[in-house]
């Protein structure tokens, strides 16, 4: 028997590959874990030896939690509110980088400027003086009061990200529609928005995500049980019932579902999007 | 130029109204001791809030507990987050699949891998318990439950470093590393001299946006372990929701996520000079 010996580069390969393999396995683990947990019934969710596939698999949780426990409810109303978000914060963000990149005029400086402060702050700073806020406008309890807050939340950065990329849309192609007598509100709707969709597809995905996860402020505001969103809804579950892990889980992974989902589909304007955030910040 | 202001206007007045009214806000609030009830006037307190940070025990047991999260977090993820990025930046199989299963836990919302991580780590039927043959009581102590929250944020932030080191090292133009073998550097040395200082400024930004991340833990705390037991295990941001939430304590609260904000922005600034290439200037 001769021992194989692989070449230098291909050593390197594999090793690397070890590494990685190793890697992503703890990665893994825990959403494996949490899947197989998902299916099982809750007089084995603590079992020792563990099973990580489970012997008798059952799609109670699934049930019990979708209809019995609302998560139906709940999985609506973060549709609605990340949907909400999402387009509400893209336009906005979309106009006011537009204003940024194409216009000057007194105050712009300063404008921006502001905006970078918003990139500054940390949000949790201004949960107590949101609050007050929320109050003030009857936004407590509603999710308008999440879409509104979201928006806000969400408009530094896109418009940010926005701006570098309308910038370097060549003026030219709108020199040649401003001589066809397009106004500016043509040209951003029928030149830059359509120019910009990879840069509009990455925002959108942050602020889509950002807003279907969040739970600080979600928490803080909304108390009504019929108007909570998933995370709000699979915290409080567990708190309740401490035990019923299979639920939880099951739960979770209905609410991790659009988001991978969404991942999978946009990757590389996800990867895109990070790294130019980075790169260029 | 009306066009300009009309572009601007509807974003930005709702982002006036939502974050630059309350960061204005923030600090007045925390003078007070704000009553929540309608009718009943605030006291004015001057500074008292702060004073009161600086001799409260639980606060300064929340810093060392935030300071010590973000100590412990910010190096791990850099050092393996670069690891995988160099260990991805070659031609291998399944680049992208690798790619996407390190990231996964960064998409995954802090709920769920923070109760996942309460579950994997229960003394009883746990899964790392029953891994590691041991029985010890994770989340029943101070260190060892902030050992486990630490371990969870590194696992679910590896991800997003290793994505923007991966970016920053394929920016690295090949013409220098191959000058580099042909000066007969083995790999460490390439990398030591070739690729670390050329994604310098990305290490830096990477660490300062980790070093922010780290002092603005919250939602695993206060998901885990409550800052429980006895307050043992609270940061400051669970310190300060539970102060303004449960307690209604709004002044306090406030003046404690100001005292964060603080700590952050001296710290970030401390490693912008820090991290400024030698002879860069000082202005």
């Amino acid at each position: 028997m001769t021992a194989i010996v692989l070449p230098r580069a291909q050593r390197v390969v594999a090793l690397r590959l070890v590494l990685l393999l190793a890697g992503a396995a703890v990665m893994v683990l825990p959403f494996a874990w949490m899947l197989a947990t998902s299916f099982k019934p809750d007089s084995l969710v603590l079992q020792v030896p563990p099973q990580l596939i489970p012997h008798h698999p059952t799609v109670a949780n699934y049930t019990g939690a979708w209809s019995s426990n609302d998560f139906g409810r709940y999985f609506l109303n973060s549709v609605i509110v990340a949907l909400g978000t999402t387009v509400a914060a893209v336009l906005l963000s979309a106009m006011m980088a537009y204003s940024f990149a194409r216009f000057v005029y007194p105050g712009r400086t300063l404008l921006f400027g502001l905006l970078l402060v918003g990139l500054m702050v940390p949000t949790m700073m201004l949960l107590v003086p949101q609050f007050l806020l929320a109050k003030q406008l009857l936004l407590l309890n509603s999710l308008w009061g999440l879409v509104v807050f979201y928006t806000g939340g969400n408009l530094a950065l896109n418009t940010f990200l926005l701006r570098n990329f309308f910038v370097d849309i060549p003026r030219e192609l709108e020199e040649a529609m401003v001589v066809d007598g397009a106004g500016p509100w043509k040209r951003f709707w029928r030149l830059i928005l359509p120019l910009s969709r990879p840069a509009l597809a990455t925002v959108a995905i942050f602020t889509f995500l950002g807003s279907w996860d969040e739970f600080v402020w979600a928490l803080t505001i909304i108390n009504d049980p019929s108007k909570r969103t998933l995370p709000i809804a699979i915290a409080l579950f567990q708190g309740q019932h401490a035990t019923s892990w299979g639920l939880v889980f099951a739960a979770s992974v209905i609410a991790v579902v659009p988001v991978i989902a969404v991942f999978a589909i946009f990757q590389r304007q996800f990867v895109s999007g990070l790294a130019t955030g980075a790169l260029k910040g | 130029m009306l066009w300009a202001y009309a572009f601007a206007a509807p974003g930005f007045v709702l982002f006036a109204l939502v974050i630059l009214y309350p960061v204005a806000r923030a600090f007045q609030i925390s003078l007070y001791n704000w009553s929540i009830v309608p009718g009943s006037a605030s006291t004015w307190l001057g500074l008292h809030n702060y004073g009161r940070a600086l001799h409260d025990p639980i606060f300064w047991r929340s810093l060392v507990n935030t300071g010590f999260y973000m100590a412990v977090t910010t190096p791990a993820q850099i050092v393996l987050g670069l690891g995988a990025a160099v260990l991805l930046d070659a031609r291998i199989p399944a680049r992208g699949l690798f790619r996407a299963l390190f990231y996964l836990p960064v998409v995954t919302s802090w709920v769920v891998v923070s109760l996942l991580f309460r579950y994997l780590f229960m003394t009883d039927g746990g899964l790392v318990n029953w891994l590691t043959g041991q029985h010890v009581d994770w989340l029943g102590g101070r260190w060892t439950a902030l050992a486990t929250i630490s371990i969870l944020g590194v696992w679910k932030g590896i991800g997003w470093s290793m994505v923007i080191f991966l970016a920053a090292l394929q920016g690295v133009p090949v013409e220098l590393k191959e000058a580099a073998i042909v000066d007969g550097a083995g790999p460490w040395a390439r990398f030591r001299a070739v690729s670390l200082p050329a994604i310098r400024p990305v290490v830096a930004f990477v660490t300062i946006m980790l070093v922010i991340g780290g002092f603005n833990v919250f939602t695993s705390v206060f998901l885990i372990t409550g800052g429980g037991p006895l307050d043992e295990t609270q940061v400051l941001l669970t310190y300060m929701y539970r102060q303004a939430f449960t307690f209604l304590d709004f002044g306090y609260g406030a003046s404690l996520s100001f005292i964060l904000t603080l700590i952050v922005f001296v710290l970030s600034l401390a490693q912008l000079r820090l991290f400024r290439r030698p002879g860069e200037g000082t202005a």
